[in-house]
């Protein structure tokens, strides 16, 4: 019996590693192609990709409720805003300027100083805790639900606020004002 | 489960891909769009670290930056439609004011 639920586990958590290395390399190969594209609207549509393999994820690592919230705020609203902005000045072309030449060389070393940095702290510096048993309950609204309203009460209160000015500063900045002499 | 160092490591490769999109872009909305991006990544690095601990805060963490990328967007887009109709090009390049 023990035997039997111990190849279990092993099992799912081969299916579990499995489907990080196929939703990491979909999320790795579409962030490449969102910043090696030339077409925004193309870029913008990577980016969507990008978003549901974070969401598969989020689902992998036992958060459902942030795994939905992020298709529909991400995938259904800001890339809805995105797309629209795009399309309503008109940019799905990118033009090729080049002001500065060096500019592009620097960012690769720098990209390449940053990445062994990242790595080698995410590998090497990274004491990893024990890993915690948690129950089927763990990451569903339920259990997300009083956390964010006893202890982050404040903090959810504030974003509320902060909606609100956002809303508002939407609003002015693109209102468009009759010409008064 | 997976080690906790893979998730991490995926986190920072992504958050690098943006920053490297910041840098060779020239085109506002595409930078927008990789700093938005960012904050996804760094999300991936607080869901892990929350499934790892056994603890909720992470995931309330991942709510709030959820709703301030929102707000981000809203704001930073009106922005760039003000630009946008005052100096018709939305190419950073083409914004050097300050510099005359």
């Amino acid at each position: 019996m023990a035997r039997k639920h111990s190849g279990e586990m092993v099992a799912l958590m081969n299916l579990e590693a499995l489907v990080f290395i196929f939703v990491g390399g979909v999320a790795l190969a579409a962030a490449i192609a969102m910043v090696v594209t030339r077409n925004m609207v193309h870029s913008a549509l990577f980016m969507v990709v990008v978003f549901l393999a974070t969401a598969v994820l989020y689902l992998v690592y036992q958060a459902p409720l942030i795994a939905m919230l992020q298709i529909t705020v991400y995938a259904g609203g800001i890339m809805v805003l995105f797309l629209f902005v795009i399309m309503l000045i008109g940019a799905e072309k990118m033009t090729h300027t080049e002001n500065l030449r060096w500019q592009r060389p620097l960012a690769f070393g720098l990209m390449a100083a940053l990445l062994v940095e990242t790595i080698y702290i995410a590998i090497g510096q990274i004491k990893p805790p024990d890993p915690v048993a948690v129950g089927p309950e763990f990451g569903g609204p339920k259990a997300v639900g009083p956390v964010l309203f006893s202890q982050y009460l404040l903090p959810f209160e504030l974003t509320s606020i902060l909606l609100l000015v956002a809303m508002i500063g939407a609003v002015v900045l693109t209102i468009r004002r009759e010409k008064t002499r | 489960m997976i080690p906790l160092a893979y998730p991490i490591a995926l986190s920072a490769l992504l958050f690098t891909i943006r920053i490297v999109g910041v840098m060779i872009r020239r085109n506002a909305i595409m930078m927008f769009m990789c700093v938005e991006l960012m904050l996804n990544a760094a999300n991936i690095a607080f869901i892990a670290f929350a499934r790892s601990l056994g603890q909720m805060d992470g995931q309330v963490f991942v709510f709030f930056v959820i709703t301030v990328a929102a707000a981000e967007v809203a704001v930073g887009l009106s922005l760039l439609v003000a630009i946008f109709r005052t100096r018709g090009s939305i190419e950073v390049d083409d914004l050097h004011d300050l510099r005359r």
